[in-house]
């Protein structure tokens, strides 16, 4: 990251509310040219919104927005054409193809992208010529960043791209990310789904609550948990929380409906002890796993939640 | 406008179209339906011929001896005040018009009734039978001015007008609708389409198919029921195409704000509703209270159907049509500009 290059995206305190209701609260973020960013975290924690504000949908209530070195309030007809925007969710007209959906949408930009490269770098070409209802979900999300892509913008933006497909579409959309991104352009996307902003992006940003609770690469967020690796088990009877915390090599200890969780520095010291423990105590092992600490372990440790728990809450 | 924005323009409006023609429920409510109506409607009223013919009489001096005379076979006397006598004469509702005087009595005549001379004779003949006959009966033959003479040539502009708002309301506003359900409209507002462009795109896809709409059911009418095309095809079409316009302002106002199919249905129907019944569709608006005339003549469907009866029956051009013509304008930039102000892209 070259810190002397003017950021694409500068946001500073961004606060936006509805009513009594706050969605983003003190929201910072900067994006470098160049870079795929993601804003991950739970449902409602106001990442729809920011990027709201940021496509210039939506006035903030506080803070300060730059895209491209511009604002919305004073520059929107010519930012517009420069970004690429891909909503959460639209039904295009169902009965139109591909290509005159397309072609539609390259029709509002100055310059960009032919019809057929647009279609040709989501890989929609065998469907060109159908009409949108024939399409599946994830052929559907393609179409729309293909109309995203069209005008060749310098920012894209991508709202939830994966949310609701099935795992093989999820890497079909992913190499498209993943090819725009290899062409140097800045992409910002939210999700939450951990490995999605894993795969694609070189800097992830915790949201939580409308605020920044942590960012970095993966793997800088990953060694902000004291222990690399994450030992989850269930004993019967239940061991006591605080036997568990004093076991060699164990940084921290959580539990939760009597799943215990333990983020572990040295695995080869702690599980012996903790077999031990369970042995001695009379109890019966009902599950043991051990893994790699994930990004949804760090999230937890920093908020005490999951980034999808309670996926069907609605947004605010 | 420049070379981009035109083609921008081009492609919203193949869109617009695209969803018209794609929808082959939209074609048969906007084709099919009114001439199936119209059918329908033609054939229940068809003219009964020579078996009953309505005289109306206007009060005067002798009317009671009049009436008798009047009420031989097979004519038949309807009591009714001269204004009435004469609306219902102009829509063929009666044969002929007798107004009692004291130094004679007057005899109105429609001569673009197709049974006019046998009328005449008949009615002649039962006022002059008695030997107490007024000295002069003058029959004094009438142009009336705005319609054609049977309820068929008053029916036809009146669907093709509501047709046309109709379509307006309920093909595009609900499309409309749709989109911004879909957030389509949303998606569109994200890209540097103008916003105005968008919303004009709706309008002119309206008149690109209103010749279409008016052509079909006015060739049909002609055909089929003998309806008079009096005026010319430019007018009737030009006309058609400016009450087009003016409804898909009309729409876009009114479902400017909607946010789903139940609100928009109840929107839909509190601009349809009053004007189906006021604006003279299927009867005269001339069967509402004086005092009402004036809301009727502010509403563009009024303006819509009478200007279109105009050409139709009396072959009316630009002068006598600018009245309409200037109101139905100002419904447009209004709804327009207003649509505009109000309208929720989300």
């Amino acid at each position: 990251m070259n810190a002397s290059q003017a950021p694409i995206i500068d946001v500073q305190q961004l606060k936006k509310s509805y009513g009594d209701q706050v969605a983003v609260d003190g929201l910072d973020l900067r994006v470098q040219p160049g870079e795929c960013v993601a804003l991950l975290g739970p449902n409602g924690a106001g990442k729809t919104t920011t990027l709201e504000i940021l496509q210039g949908m939506k006035a903030a209530s506080g803070g300060t927005v730059r895209v491209l070195g511009r604002e919305w309030a004073t520059s929107a007809n010519e930012l517009r054409p420069l970004i690429g925007v891909q909503l959460q969710e639209t039904h295009f007209y169902e009965k139109m193809t591909v290509e005159e959906t397309v072609r539609l949408f390259r029709s509002f930009y100055p310059g960009g992208l032919t019809v057929d490269s647009a279609i040709g770098d989501v890989s929609l070409e065998e469907k060109r010529n159908a009409q949108i209802r024939t399409l599946s979900g994830g052929q559907k999300q393609r179409l729309s960043l293909a109309v995203a892509l069209v005008g060749d913008p310098q920012l894209v933006f991508l709202d939830e791209p994966t949310t609701g497909l099935d795992p093989q579409s999820r890497h079909a959309l992913w190499d498209v990310v993943r090819g725009l991104h290899s062409r140097g352009r800045t992409v910002l996307l939210t999700t939450h789904y951990m490995e999605e902003a894993e795969q694609l992006c070189d800097r992830i940003v915790f949201v939580d609550r409308g605020r920044v609770v942590a960012e970095g690469t993966p793997a800088e967020l990953i060694a902000r948990l004291a222990g690399a690796v994450v030992v989850e088990f269930e004993a019967w009877p239940e061991v006591a929380l605080e036997q568990v915390t004093a076991l060699a090599g164990v940084e921290n200890a959580r539990t939760t409906n009597g799943r215990v969780r333990l983020e572990v520095r040295e695995l080869h010291r702690t599980l012996p002890a903790l077999l031990d423990l369970v042995r001695g105590a009379g109890a019966e092992l009902r599950l043991l796993e051990t893994r790699k600490a994930t990004l949804d372990d760090v999230f937890l440790t920093l908020t005490g939640r999951h980034l999808q728990e309670n996926q069907e809450t609605p947004k605010p | 406008m420049s070379v981009a924005r035109w083609r921008a323009m081009q492609q919203l409006l193949l869109f617009r179209l695209r969803s018209v023609i794609r929808e082959p429920s939209a074609l048969f409510w906007t084709f099919v339906f009114p001439i199936l109506t119209s059918v329908a409607l033609g054939i229940a009223f068809q003219d009964p011929g020579t078996t009953q013919i309505k005289v109306a009489l206007a009060p005067g001096p002798g009317e009671v001896q009049l009436a008798q005379r009047l009420a031989s076979p097979p004519l038949s006397v309807e009591r009714s005040e001269v204004e009435q006598a004469y609306k219902d004469l102009e829509i063929g509702l009666v044969s002929a018009v007798v107004v009692p005087g004291e130094h004679y009595t007057q005899l109105v005549l429609n001569p673009t009734q197709s049974d006019t001379p046998l009328v005449r004779c008949l009615t002649r003949g039962a006022l002059e039978k008695s030997p107490t006959a007024p000295a002069t009966l003058q029959i004094q033959e009438r142009l009336q001015a705005s319609n054609g003479a049977r309820y068929i040539d008053f029916l036809i502009p009146g669907l093709i007008g509501f047709g046309l708002l109709s379509f307006s309301l309920w093909g595009m506003g609900f499309s409309l609708v749709q989109m911004r359900i879909g957030k389509l409209l949303r998606r569109l507002l994200a890209s540097p389409v103008r916003r105005g462009d968008v919303l004009f795109s709706f309008l002119l896809a309206r008149m690109v198919l209103a010749p279409v709409e008016v052509g079909l059911l006015a060739l049909f009418g002609h055909y089929l029921f003998k309806v008079p095309i009096r005026g010319s095809w430019v007018t009737l079409l030009g006309f058609g195409l400016l009450a087009a316009f003016c409804f898909a302002g009309l729409s876009l106002l009114t479902f400017s704000r909607a946010q789903n199919a139940e609100s928009a249905g109840g929107l839909g129907n509190l601009v349809q509703m009053p004007m189906l019944i006021l604006s003279g569709v299927f009867f005269s608006s001339s069967h509402f209270p004086r005092w009402l005339k004036p809301v009727i003549d502010l509403l563009p469907l009024t303006a819509v159907n009478d200007g279109l009866r105009a050409i139709m029956a009396t072959g009316a051009g630009f002068t006598a049509l600018l009245p309409a013509i200037l109101l139905l304008s100002a419904w447009s930039v209004g709804s327009f500009a207003l649509a505009l102000y109000w309208f929720r892209w989300e």
